[in-house]
């Protein structure tokens, strides 16, 4: 039995504990928002916060979450309210929409930890994110934006 | 509750879609699986017509005959339908299609998705669907105020007549005006009366795929619902000779390991255990026919093959006198490999197969051909299955299969399962499943004048036919498949001698339609071989493609677009070039400049300008983010990807050895729309093809190598 907490809530799963994360949260807890894209760590639709950090769920063992936080994309916010979200519905990032949930998770740790990216400090935390309709400038623009209204909420 | 709510699943419309395009009218209203609605439809609409239904609280849910893959027709095809309908846009719900021929698409007879038709092909459909329903709005308000409906309006979901000051909503109007008949014609708003046709507006699906809540194929949970994954053969056409599955089967959560046409299916409680499962099999292939295909051979047989005269798709004038008289030729070979699609969400697919009926549940562009081809499997009419659309996570072609294979599978799966059941394809599963872009080899002989001038081009094309061995066989005519030879023998420029020749191999490899399908490698070869030519007559690249476009003026005015707004001609900074390409396909007109440099050995792209005429923008911001899009996509075809074989096998398996373009590669990009009152045309493809030749001709100025493959490898830039 793994016990862990997701978006809050204290969960305990019966699963073999090599069983990667993401798909505890897909199958055993219906938590679909996290996306399965390669399996192998390279596409980061996967991604997720494990105690404040972004982690690739489909290469961490539900083990390592034993007593841990976990954050999906469906614990962001409970109304579309954080930045990113308002900034990703501002600018329509979204095409299909199936890696922006992994995206948006690895956007959420840069601002969390740089109030104010860069192009070049967007560039590296998102690197490992693909987007295959080619959302990138969409993205790029967001994140600056999510900033920016991150720093209107903070000064309200 | 009115008769007609109550009604539901089975009622019936006296005239669903009274307009033309082969529709068909007073057909029954097509059941849209109660119960398993999409989160964000609304419960108990009232069906005023098969595309509109109206629910009391006034939400307004539209029917999407196409499928949402990201090119944004859940938002496009609900304002075309409300340009006319005029609901309260906030109100709009979009609910996708179940299969059913009134849903079919107005050109292709068939409901599907594909070749970059959705809004085109529904632009006079859907706005008429919307008057239809606005027109029997008006009626049934009419009737209550023993008016004439002539001296009613509509404002934002509200029937007015002003000469009495009344004012009914439509949510209150639904149940009255679903029993009026349809009219069989009424006339559609003039141009100049738009509205939401033509402005930026944010897309209906933004918010759900946000937070995690939009239900693509793969998120399909049912009660009972197994997991399954299959080990297919890694040579096409491979059987299996001899499977051991005893280590397999000793994997908790295992329920059935099962042989299947296609390979040995994996059945278990989730993926975990099915995927170990499977990686314990021991399995022995029969390699069957394909069992030794190589790349480098089939470069060698191309190539050789492409000096022999093929099938004349195309001949103008007298090329081979033209070229004998020329002041001078120029011959050049190119080659692009086969191509997968990669959609982030790799294939899948949900089925419940019962006695008397199969559901299925997957993100697919090929709904009637799907449903023909489950029903087969399943032994049932193909009415008795039904196909839920979900969200695609990208399709690209893929999911628009001729012989609906990850469809087929998962019926064949659930015949085993006993149960629910989800087929999941792993990354490797996808990449090496075949139905890739074909690979393709053109070689080209241009002669120009004394002046520089083209007086002949020839171009000889080699490669597998997408159409052959599939229901769209008949599509091919006197050997020429329109779709090996697009973009090269319909090519826009004036060339006085022109002849385009086809040979299509006959190789194992199943092919398919991938983003701009025969334009994703004409438009490469076309453009970039179009720039020797005018290197070798001393022409700026640019200047000679206005000339030979002087009587095709759409090509031309994109042409100058793109060149004003990249400042064509304006001094670089050192070591960067700068390439210009056009391309015409699915009815629209595509110009772009690259901006790029090599950087140790490396290709840096800076900056990608794009003029598009696709005639009237319906949502000018999707057709930017189309064209955003598919420029990225050609990149990386450009500078990524590549499928080969080695030994019969495919040598590549996930995104390491297929490498995506990343954020830190993807250029700034700007897009430029030709303002138009012409009829909509493509914007889902169209972006793609210039962009490979366009670059290629910027790093020929910047670096003076010419890249005749794909994808550009260092060793072509040293």
């Amino acid at each position: 039995m793994t016990k862990f907490f997701v978006n809050g809530k204290p969960v305990q799963v019966d699963v073999d504990p090599s069983t990667p994360l993401l798909w505890v949260l897909r199958e055993a807890l219906a938590l679909t928002g996290t996306k399965f894209g390669c399996g192998m760590a390279l596409c980061g639709a996967c991604t997720v916060h494990l105690d404040g950090r972004a982690i690739r769920s489909c290469v961490a063992p539900v083990s390592r979450a034993e007593g841990k936080h976990v954050t999906t994309i469906e614990g962001l916010s409970a109304n579309l309210t954080h930045p990113l979200q308002r900034a990703w519905i501002e600018l329509d990032v979204p095409q299909c929409g199936y890696c922006q949930s992994g995206q948006i998770m690895s956007a959420a740790i840069l601002l969390a930890e740089n109030k104010s990216p860069s192009d070049e400090d967007i560039d590296e935390a998102m690197g490992g994110n693909i987007c295959r309709c080619g959302t990138y400038p969409r993205i790029r623009s967001a994140i600056h934006r999510a900033a920016e209204l991150a720093r209107e909420q903070r000064t309200k | 509750m009115s008769a007609t709510t109550m009604l539901g699943r089975r009622e019936f419309i006296r005239t669903s879609a009274a307009v033309g395009g082969g529709l068909i009218v007073g057909m029954h209203l097509p059941a849209l699986g109660a119960g398993k609605l999409p989160k964000d439809a609304v419960p108990q609409p009232v069906a005023i017509t098969a595309y509109v239904r109206i629910a009391p609280d006034e939400s307004v849910t539209i029917v999407a005959n196409h499928s949402e893959m990201g090119q944004g027709v859940y938002t496009s095809l609900p304002m075309l339908i409300n340009e006319e309908l005029e609901a309260n846009w906030t109100n709009i719900h979009v609910l996708p299609a179940p299969v059913d021929p009134v849903y079919n698409h107005p050109v292709f007879g068939m409901q599907m998705t594909g070749g970059s038709t959705s809004t085109a092909a529904e632009w006079d459909h859907y706005r008429k669907m919307g008057a239809i329903a606005r027109a029997m709005l008006v009626q049934a308000a009419a009737q209550e105020w023993s008016v004439d409906p002539a001296s009613c309006h509509v404002e934002n979901g509200v029937v007015i007549h002003a000469a009495s000051s009344r004012r009914v909503s439509y949510g209150s109007l639904a149940d009255a005006a679903a029993k009026i008949p349809a009219p069989a014609d009424v006339p559609l708003k003039p141009p100049k009366d738009f509205g939401i046709i033509g402005k930026p507006t944010h897309r209906l699906d933004t918010p759900s795929k946000v937070n995690g809540a939009a239900q693509f194929g793969l998120d399909v949970n049912l009660p009972g619902m197994l997991v399954a994954v299959v080990a297919r053969s890694p040579y096409f056409g491979g059987k299996v000779a001899n499977v051991d599955s005893a280590e397999a089967l000793k994997i908790h959560g295992v329920k059935a390991i099962e042989q299947i046409p296609t390979g040995i299916a994996v059945i278990a409680d989730g993926f975990w255990p099915a995927k170990r499962a499977r990686d314990l099999l021991a399995v022995e292939w029969d390699r069957g026919p394909n069992g030794n295909l190589s790349t480098e051979e089939m470069l060698r047989e191309f190539s050789e093959t492409s000096k022999k005269p093929g099938d004349i798709a195309m001949k103008t004038g007298e090329p081979a006198a033209a070229l004998a008289s020329a002041t001078k030729t120029i011959t050049a070979e190119y080659d692009v490999p086969y191509l997968a699609h990669a959609m982030m969400e790799p294939l899948n697919c949900v089925v419940d197969l019962r006695a008397d009926s199969c559901e299925i549940w997957t993100g697919t562009q090929f709904q009637t051909v799907d449903r023909m081809r489950a029903a087969q499997v399943a032994g049932l009419p193909p009415e008795k299955v039904q196909v839920h659309t979900t969200y695609l996570g990208g399709g690209f072609g893929r999911r628009a299969n001729p012989a609906s294979d990850f469809v087929v599978e998962a019926v064949n799966v659930a015949k085993m399962a006993k149960a629910p059941v989800k087929v999941i394809w792993t990354r490797e599963d996808d990449l090496r499943g075949g139905w890739y872009r074909p690979m393709w080899h053109d070689r080209f002989v241009a002669g120009v004048d004394a002046s520089g001038n083209p007086v002949a081009w020839t171009h000889t094309i080699v490669g597998q036919s997408i159409m052959q061995g599939t229901l769209f066989e008949s599509f091919i005519k006197n050997g020429i498949d329109s779709t090996s030879v697009e973009g090269a023998a319909d090519i826009l420029y004036n060339f006085p001698n022109l002849q385009v020749d086809l040979h299509t191999a006959k190789i194992g490899v199943p092919v398919q339609w991938w983003r701009s399908v025969g334009h994703s490698h004409t438009g490469f070869s076309v453009e970039a071989f179009f720039d020797e030519v005018a290197h070798a007559g001393g022409k700026d690249p640019y200047e000679l493609r206005r000339t030979l476009l002087a009587k095709q003026p759409r090509m031309l005015a994109v042409l100058e677009l793109a060149a004003q707004e990249a400042n064509w001609g304006s001094k670089l900074p050192l070591g960067v070039g700068r390439g210009i390409a056009t391309h015409f396909s699915f009815e629209s007109y595509v110009a772009q400049v690259v901006e790029a440099s090599v950087e140790k050995g490396a290709v840096r792209v800076h900056r990608v300008v794009c003029a598009v005429d696709c005639g009237r923008a319906i949502n000018p911001d999707t057709v930017k983010a189309q064209m955003e899009g598919g420029i990225i996509f050609g990149l990386t075809a450009a500078l990524k990807t590549e499928i080969t074989f080695k030994d019969g096998r495919v040598q590549q398996g996930n995104f390491n050895d297929y490498p995506m373009l990343r954020i830190f590669e993807s250029p700034k990009i700007e897009v430029y729309i030709v303002p138009s009152t012409k009829n909509p045309t493509g914007v889902g493809e169209p972006g793609v093809p210039p962009v490979a030749p366009a670059l290629a001709n910027a790093i020929f100025d910047a670096t003076g190598k010419r890249i005749r493959r794909l994808p550009i490898r260092r060793s072509d830039l040293a």
